[in-house]
């Protein structure tokens, strides 16, 4: 049967219509591609409006089209417009195609005859392409209505609350032995100065007394497997070696426990802990956890003096890691963010210079249930800063480090500034770049810690250094830096110096993507669908990100964020199906020889390998569909609906065909036809 | 029967050897006593190969009075391309028998070059003692008269780019066992006791490529190295070549010779050409072998693509004539003359 | 009387990739940033969809150059793959290459989903170094048959230009000429 084609071309007022000859074009393309199919070639203002969609449905229904073809503005933009009226009027909604004549000609280029000769092109490598388009269908899977959220902070607890509240199950897995993350270590939050764990503590509270959520806490992701409705979450719960269902979080056991530890995480190695501990008093859940790295018992096999003390007998040097399945629907990561080392920074001379202090470690300062209950003092733990500098930046804003801002820097320092001043009433000088005030009240914050008496030097720091130079510096660490509003350089001696480093992304992030089938950015931020307008989606149906995991970012955005994934996380489960684009690949297994070749070749694992009848077979739901199986299979066994072999190669043809023209011929414009000349 | 009564005609068979090794023709004979059966089926009506025939022979036979003609070899010069034009006007069904026809085969490299760097290397290198630069014409006047030598053609084609085909038999040569097997099918279609396949077809060859076949075993690829056999030894007889470094083509190649070559430890060549659908082998291989060498910048990558030496002979070997370039650009310029 | 040479125009087609270089190409419609007309896109869902074929595909119809273009390594939507584009595109260079094309004919240009500026500027540079290449012209596509006669039509239907073959890999050995010449 031979093909009636529509072709369509936009005027998107003068947006094309103002350099390309769009009734040119239009006319061209009903007389020169006639034998190429074509019945109806129409021109329109804004073929997006619904007049210009009637348009198509009444030509479809009238002029019983087959295909479709719109020359306008880019896919991205009205791709599921066009398609959709096609599917109004009747018409498979994949045998329409949308080819970008403004973005990609009318936009970018001056000169209007050669713009209206490539409109031709483009529009004849469209419809050479749509001739192959077949009819697809989209994917139907079930959702299961189980939820995983990956990581405890705030992120992940603000999304598992709302999933619960909905009424559906939430397994959440978190590392630590409590959850909470970062801003369980945070003594006041910018603006308001509320106390974080006091904000922080009831959530926590709720997520582990939710009917709704089972928390996994120790515990890590090992594998997954399935797709988008139907995932296979393999979670490893590591030994605590505290019997849960007995231990009633007494804390005798790390009252008495014997060996000190330095504790890394929670106190970013202040102050110490025991072996046998839990990270804070208001850690969810209150079970305690025994590092075995660091106990007297398993290291020479004495001591047991929690085992004997415990009143209802928990203890459990035998538990082993416990490894277990869970089937979820939907998978949301939060799991938060690394902060930057700034040992590596040798002129600010942290880890070198005593009082030199990271934002992390100056909360724990601050905290009143921290190493130091709260008063500001220097590493000695007695004496009160009678000055204090904080610098911005660390390692970020750096080409030599992080290009990137981190988002929260500015405020928190000018926070700092205001805790010190509040605690010890010392001279406090914050130093930066560049003020980022873009939140809710935090432009008033600065100002209210200016009005104060806090010193802002607009410069980046060159040197901190201990030694002496001028008279007044003796004992203080002196700050070197370039006033770059007062034109001069200036060298302040302080008592105390605060960094504030930058975020980064975990220094496992891409592992961790990769465990789930997702992309990270070159800095390992996780890739979200689209910047703008789909920030907590990725690439990948079915798993979801949420704060600071996509990128730097303070607690209301990624309070927000949480929320929207557990928003869209719900709408899936409640729809109780999910419709998947039908781009995918599949294997003729037949011609398939059983080479290999394409095994390795999917970051999805999407790709398998039956031994017993040795072929490669591509999992439907898995394939996300972006070919490089099609590309590389050397029998050509593999092909890819959408993106086929013989698309793109007629639209290669198509979009050179106007170059084959014979020379000299012209169009009625007398427009010469592009031909090579010497 | 009477000595003198007329057997029932046997349908007319015509085998015949273009720009060929003749490779082909011992394949054929290499079916053994089935030899004598093709005898007793057919009327070989043109062998040069075993039997003495004339052209004119051919040429006085009516149109389609041939029932099948096998031809091997390339559309080299004049005189093969009138001959295929010949046989295809007094045949009724044409194969393109062997890799010369279908694909151009190891010949069809010439096309990397044009006809006057042909005739320089061939003629003008050391151990060629032409001190006058004798090259080759297609006249020449004799005092008995104009002699007429067949035109070198500029380029190599297949026999589907000069006529009509209507059925291919891969191979470098065909596999002899094939080749029987396809001869008893022709002999059952003309007898009406089995299908004739579609118009098009590849016969005597698989669906599938020389993997599936090659009983090495395999597992997800990461190629690390490209090298040649220098020791046998060194390379283990278990499992894929490719996996090995060896740069074997057969991933990209059709299936029906029984993976020979692999068996003792040869990397496929490609002799059987592409597998069904495809528009150009050198890119299926090419695309294939790099999309599983492991490194991921340029330097690397590079280090590893160097123990390719030949590009084009690895990709291309069988294969250049039917390509997407159908050649290197020297033998396009001028129309491939100097 | 004035007499204009027509410059050579170049065409060139150009492959994107749906996350990363196309929708950079759109950046740089809606930022209006002008560049050279001569590049034809073709929207593929990712780099790693390039398949070889595409590019001789594009070379034996006609196209004088082939960009190849998508997201930084590391930045690829899905995941890894613009890295087998990476692989491909550099056999394939070897190989063109080999046959008498230009390896410059054949690029590789990155650019993520912001970078529509970057995109056009690249765009511009490979528009002048393939107009200064010149036509490649190749005669294969499908245009017809390949005999002398109907090589030497297409031939000269393109524009072809006198003189001996150029200096290419099995290509015309300075001795052999001289010997010949002898």
């Amino acid at each position: 049967m031979a093909e009636r084609i529509g072709v369509y071309v936009c005027h998107c007022g003068t947006n094309i219509a103002g350099v390309v000859d769009v009734k040119e074009v239009t006319r061209w393309a009903g007389e020169r591609l006639r034998e190429r199919g074509v019945v109806v070639a129409r021109d329109y203002d804004f073929m997006c409006s619904s007049l210009g969609q009637d348009m198509v449905e009444k030509d479809i229904k009238e002029q019983k089209l087959t295909r479709v073809l719109v020359a306008a503005c880019s896919p991205h933009l009205h791709e599921k417009t066009f398609r959709t009226a096609c599917q109004r009027a009747g018409l498979n909604p994949y045998l329409c195609e949308l080819v970008s004549i403004r973005e990609q000609d009318a936009w970018v280029h001056t000169d209007k005859a050669a713009a209206t000769e490539k409109a031709k092109a483009i529009i004849w490598g469209g419809l050479e392409r749509l001739i192959h388009h077949e009819p697809l269908e989209p994917l139907h899977v079930p959702v299961d209505a189980d939820t995983l959220v990956v990581g405890g902070g705030i992120a992940g607890i603000q999304a598992a609350l709302e999933i619960a509240d909905a009424g559906f199950q939430v397994y959440m897995v978190e590392r630590e032995p409590s959850i909470g993350g970062h801003m369980a270590q945070f003594d006041k939050t910018f603006p308001t100065l509320d106390c974080a764990a006091c904000i922080l503590t009831p959530r926590m509270v709720a997520v582990g007394t939710h009917p709704k959520i089972k928390l996994h806490t120790w515990s890590e992701v090992e594998k997954v497997e399935g797709y988008v409705g139907n995932f296979e979450v393999t979670i490893r719960q590591k030994a605590r070696y505290v019997n849960t269902e007995l231990c009633t979080g007494c804390g005798i056991c790390w009252q008495k426990c014997p060996k000190k530890v330095t504790d890394d995480v929670y106190e970013v190695g202040l102050t110490t802990r025991k072996a046998i501990y839990t990270p804070f008093p208001q850690a969810v859940p209150i079970y305690p956890v025994l590092d075995k790295d660091n106990c007297t018992y398993f290291e020479k096999g004495t001591c047991k003096a929690c085992e004997k003390l415990c009143p209802t007998g928990a203890i459990d040097f035998e538990q082993q890691d416990e490894v277990f399945t869970v089937s979820v629907g939907n998978i949301i990561l939060a799991t938060g963010y690394d902060l930057f080392d700034a040992s590596v920074i040798p002129q600010y001379g942290y880890g070198r210079l005593d009082n030199v202090f990271t934002s992390l470690e100056f909360e724990r300062i601050c905290n009143a249930a921290g190493p130091t209950s709260g008063n500001v003092v220097l590493r000695d733990g007695k004496t009160v800063p009678k000055s204090v500098g904080i610098i911005h930046c660390v390692g970020s804003r750096d080409a030599n480090y992080n290009r990137y801002c981190s988002a929260i820097c500015c405020m928190q320092s000018i926070k700092y500034a205001h805790l010190v001043m509040e605690r010890t009433g010392a001279e406090v000088h914050n130093f930066y770049i560049d003020i980022r005030t873009p939140g809710k009240d935090y432009e008033e914050f600065y100002e209210r810690v200016q009005e104060e008496g806090g010193h802002f030097i607009r410069g980046k720091v060159a040197d901190i250094s201990d030694v002496p130079r001028l008279p007044g510096e003796e004992g203080k660490l002196v700050i070197q830096v370039e006033d770059t509003l007062a034109g001069r350089q200036r060298r302040v001696p302080v008592d105390m110096v605060v960094l504030s480093p930058g975020l980064q992304a975990r220094h496992d992030s891409a592992e961790v993507a990769k465990l789930f089938g997702i992309s990270c950015s070159a800095a390992g931020w996780y890739i979200e669908k689209h910047p703008k307008l789909d920030p907590v989606s990725t690439m990948t149906e079915g798993v979801f990100i949420a704060g600071c995991v996509q990128g730097p970012k303070g607690i209301p955005e990624t309070v927000a964020q949480g929320a929207a994934a557990a928003a869209r996380v719900v709408g899936r489960i409640q729809q109780g199906e999910i419709a998947l684009e039908p781009i995918r690949a599949s294997v003729n297994e037949e011609a398939c020889s059983g080479c290999r070749i394409c095994n390795g070749l999917c970051p999805f694992n999407a790709i398998v390998f039956h031994e017993d009848r040795a072929v490669s077979e591509v999992v439907s739901a898995l394939c996300q569909g972006c070919g490089t199986c099609v590309a590389a299979c050397p029998a050509g066994a593999i092909s890819g609906t959408g993106f086929s072999n013989e698309q793109v190669l007629a639209q290669i043809e198509g979009l050179l065909m106007l170059n084959k023209e014979p020379p000299g011929s012209t169009d009625d414009a007398g427009l010469a036809t592009t031909g090579a000349k010497a | 029967m009477s000595p003198t009564a007329k057997p029932a005609a046997k349908p007319k068979l015509a085998i015949f050897g273009a720009g060929s090794c003749g490779g082909c023709d011992v394949a054929i004979a290499n079916i053994y006593e089935h030899i004598v059966e093709v005898g007793d089926a057919f009327e070989i009506v043109l062998w040069p190969t075993i039997m003495d025939g004339k052209y004119a022979d051919i040429e006085a036979l009516a149109d389609g009075d041939i029932t099948i003609a096998l031809i091997n070899g390339s559309m080299r010069t004049e005189e093969t391309v009138h001959l295929a034009k010949l046989l295809r006007r007094k045949s009724k069904l044409m194969v393109a028998f062997g890799s010369c026809a279908s694909e151009g085969c190891i010949p069809g490299l010439a096309n990397l070059s044009s006809r006057r760097e042909i005739f320089d290397t061939v003629y003008a290198t050391d151990s060629t003692d032409n001190p006058d630069g004798v090259r080759p014409t297609w006249e020449y006047k004799a005092p008995e008269g104009t002699l007429h030598l067949p035109e070198f053609e500029p380029q190599l084609r297949t026999l589907e780019q000069v006529v009509d085909v209507d059925y291919v038999i891969p191979g470098c040569p065909p596999e002899s066992e094939q080749i029987w097997a396809v001869l008893q099918a022709v002999v059952a279609a003309l007898n009406g006791t089995g299908p004739l396949p579609p118009k098009g077809s590849v016969l005597g060859a698989g669906t599938s490529t020389v993997c599936d076949e090659c009983d090495r075993k395999r597992d997800v690829k990461r190629i690390d190295r490209f090298v040649r056999i220098t020791d046998q030894a060194a390379f283990d007889p278990e499992i894929c070549l490719l996996e090995q470094g060896l740069p074997c083509n057969g991933p990209a190649t059709r299936s029906g010779c029984g993976a020979l070559c692999p068996a003792v430890g040869a990397p496929c060549i490609g002799c059987y050409g592409a597998a069904e659908g495809v528009v150009d082998y050198g890119a299926r291989l090419m695309s294939a072998y790099a999309s599983v060498i492991s490194a991921d910048k340029t330097d690397e990558i590079d280090t590893i693509l160097d123990g390719i030496v030949d590009p084009a002979g690895q990709f291309y070997r069988f294969s250049l004539a039917t390509s997407l370039l159908r050649g290197g650009r020297s033998a396009w310029k001028n129309g491939g003359e100097e | 009387m004035t007499t204009e040479i027509a410059t050579f125009e170049p065409v060139i087609i150009g492959f994107t990739c749906n996350w990363c270089s196309y929708r950079a190409a759109d950046l740089a419609g809606t930022a209006r940033v002008k560049y050279p007309p001569n590049i034809r896109l073709i929207r593929l869902m990712c780099s790693g969809r390039l398949d070889p074929t595409f590019v001789l595909k594009a070379f034996a119809e006609g196209a004088d150059a082939v960009m190849i273009s998508g997201c930084h390594p590391g930045e690829c939507h899905y995941i890894e793959q613009n890295i087998k584009a990476l692989r491909r595109f550099e056999l394939l260079r070897r190989t063109i290459q080999q046959m008498g094309i230009e390896p410059e004919r054949l690029q590789l240009v990155w650019a993520s989903a912001a970078e529509g500026t970057r995109l056009a500027n690249e765009i511009a540079r490979v528009t002048e170094e393939v107009r200064a290449l010149g036509p490649l012209n190749w005669p294969a596509g499908r245009n017809g048959h390949l005999d002398a006669a109907g090589l030497e039509a297409a031939w000269e239907a393109t524009g072809g230009e006198p003189g001996g073959p150029p200096e290419t890999p099995g290509g015309e050995n300075p001795e052999h000429a001289a010997e010949a010449k002898r």
